[in-house]
């Protein structure tokens, strides 16, 4: 009986020691960009485990920089648009892919899952040639236009399985009162969508969000950048300077939000990666 | 397509006298129904499949046409054909091109060493992650939640943070490892040759281990309970029962799951260039390809190295469709 208690209590310990290792890997490099983000100067020189400053300058400083705020705004601009525009394309076709049967749906999917597993770099000089031509190169819009390449088959895709699951008996009722299908998606299936449009639209919207190889490449001012590559280009003052507190009150700034959105909508989350991973 | 009870719909309210008499047009309408629908598929597809081509289609084609140029950055629209010489090229007894390149093959070389390594150690954390998170406790929520923390931070952010984590001088890695006894001096972990590609694999798993962990603990729910309650009736060891049932159930799902990192890890960019910019010990091709195309320039070589990343990965995503082709449920 004392051994089976032991044998409990250490599987017990051990298991607790499994889930602090797991939160400590998982938590600790964000809180430690938190405690930098508190330190200027000299206490950058000296190793804290614990938040024992609480200093603002860092975020007074990146904030009151106009091409940091320029760079949000660019990048809530990008991301934005380039979402409503995968949703209004992807919805579309996604009940097309979801709801009829057709032949060459399974060719079509095909495509769509190839393109979204392209590797960037295999389409940067044609999509420069392309943002040339159109005279947006240093122009956020060129950003806009070049997100659609994952965007869009991540919508479709994922918007498809969801358009799947949705019960055959609300389509057939609308066939039969003599809805024609574009009727059919507006009123029947769109209204049913949200949740799963949140879901989509939320994933689609951090992915463009945190895309770095396009906006690196498509700008080159300061002030059309986006974020990611902003924080990419922090340097300090002079050579000497080192720019970690500021560069980490950076990464606060523009992580919060995110990390804020994606632990309210934890639950839909999964079920938006695993329908555009396990399922397809 | 089973129509509904016809008799309760007023569309056919005033066809209901006899059920011989109504089974004809009915059909006829049936079929021009699923026309009308087959016709708007169609409309809706359109849209999406142009703006496909456009955006990516189109841009490719251009690629492939640029590797056969000699194209600069500067002024991308003057250039002449140049065949294969960007490729590979045999001249005064030596070869040039990409493919006589052996930064090119380092670059592939680092490629595949950093997908085999990361995604190997995602697929066993994130297997350990997932089963821990699989047991019923207190707070599971609250640390399902934190593995979702580090996939929302932008790439670039994990990598500065990292970074400066792993700074040589002020690093709280080292302090951590010198603290501890395991090492008596600093290293330069994101400079050192030996070392870089590691700490540029430690932030990738980092970043990707709870997308593996999330996954995976999706495909643990969905078992069965009723066969670990025969294990357990049998008292068989847990650790058996892993490898004999768990494992072999979960696998075609972590499979899918594995290949999408693969095609994922194999174009990695952000993670290396930010973290150890140009350096030829961690350089991937995409960050290679990029060097090449718009630091020096030569938009024609660096659209070769381009092409050739884009038919490695082509390869493997269409062995990966041909396999999986069954479980799209399409009618291809």
């Amino acid at each position: 009986m004392n051994r089976k208690r032991l044998r409990k209590l250490v599987g017990k310990t051990g298991f607790g020691l499994l889930l602090s290792a797991i939160m400590l890997f998982t938590v600790f490099p964000f809180y430690y960009a938190i405690l930098t983000s508190f330190k200027s100067g000299s206490e950058l020189f000296k190793v804290d485990y614990w938040i024992t400053t609480f200093n603002l300058e860092n975020y007074q400083s990146v904030l009151g920089q106009s091409s940091f705020v320029s760079s949000i705004w660019n990048s809530i601009l990008v991301s934005t648009s380039a979402v409503a525009i995968a949703m209004g394309f992807g919805l579309t076709a996604a009940y097309a892919l979801g709801r009829v049967h057709f032949r060459g749906r399974g060719t079509v999917l095909m495509i769509v899952l190839g393109v979204s597993m392209f590797p960037q770099v295999a389409v940067l000089s044609g999509l420069f040639e392309v943002i040339r031509a159109f005279d947006l190169y240093n122009d956020p819009l060129s950003l806009v236009f070049s997100y659609t390449i994952f965007t869009l088959p991540f919508t479709v895709w994922v918007l498809t399985t969801f358009m799947r699951q949705l019960p055959k008996e609300l389509e057939e009722a609308a066939i039969v009162d003599g809805a024609s299908p574009v009727v059919t998606l507006f009123k029947v299936f769109i209204p049913l969508m949200g949740p799963a449009m949140a879901t989509t639209g939320l994933l689609a919207f951090i992915a463009a969000w945190n895309e770095f190889l396009f906006a690196l490449t498509f700008t080159l001012t300061d002030d059309q950048r986006t974020v990611p590559v902003a924080i990419a280009l922090i340097t300090g003052g002079s050579q000497h300077e080192l720019p970690w507190g500021h560069l980490m009150a950076a990464s606060v700034v523009v992580t919060v939000p995110l990390v804020v959105l994606v632990l309210i909508f934890q639950r839909r989350i999964v079920s938006g990666l695993t329908a555009g991973a396990v399922k397809g | 397509m089973t129509m509904a009870d016809p008799t309760v719909t007023p569309a056919n309210a005033d066809a209901g006298e006899q059920s011989l008499a109504r089974s004809v047009p009915l059909k006829r309408r049936h079929n021009r129904v699923h026309r009308q629908r087959l016709r708007a598929a169609w409309m809706f597809l359109i849209p999406m499949l142009v703006l496909l081509a456009a955006v990516a289609g189109w841009p490719l084609m251009r690629t492939i046409w640029f590797s056969f140029t000699d194209a600069s950055f500067s002024d991308i629209s003057t250039y002449s054909m140049i065949g294969f010489e960007n490729y590979l090229v045999y001249d005064n007894g030596a070869w040039y091109g990409v493919l006589a390149d052996p930064s090119w093959w380092r670059a592939v070389w680092n490629t595949l060493y950093f997908t085999v390594v990361s995604v190997g150690a995602e697929t066993v954390l994130g297997l350990i992650i997932a089963l821990t998170l699989n047991a019923q406790f207190r707070g599971r929520g609250l640390i399902r939640a934190a593995t979702l923390i580090p996939w929302a931070i932008p790439t670039i952010v994990s990598a500065k943070m990292w970074g400066w984590m792993l700074h040589d001088q002020f690093g709280i890695i080292n302090n951590l490892l010198m603290t501890l006894g395991i090492i008596a001096e600093p290293l330069n972990w994101t400079a050192n040759s030996d070392l870089s590609m590691w700490a540029v694999i430690m932030v990738d798993v980092w970043k990707t281990t709870p997308f593996m962990a999330l996954l995976t603990l999706a495909a643990l729910q969905m078992l069965p309970s009723d066969c670990y309650e025969a294990a357990k009736v049998d008292g068989i060891h847990p650790v058996r029962v892993f490898f004999r049932v768990t494992l072999p159930l979960i696998y075609p799902a972590l499979m899918v799951a594995i290949i999408f990192r693969v095609l994922d890890a194999l174009r990695v960019f952000d993670v290396i260039y930010v973290l150890t910019s140009n350096s030829e010990d961690t350089m991937s091709m995409s960050v290679y390809a990029r060097q090449q195309l718009v630091e020096f320039q030569d938009v024609g070589y660096g659209s070769a190295a381009s092409t050739v990343l884009f038919l490695i990965i082509a390869l493997l995503t269409i062995s990966y469709l041909y396999l999986g082709r069954k479980q799209f449920g399409g009618d291809a």
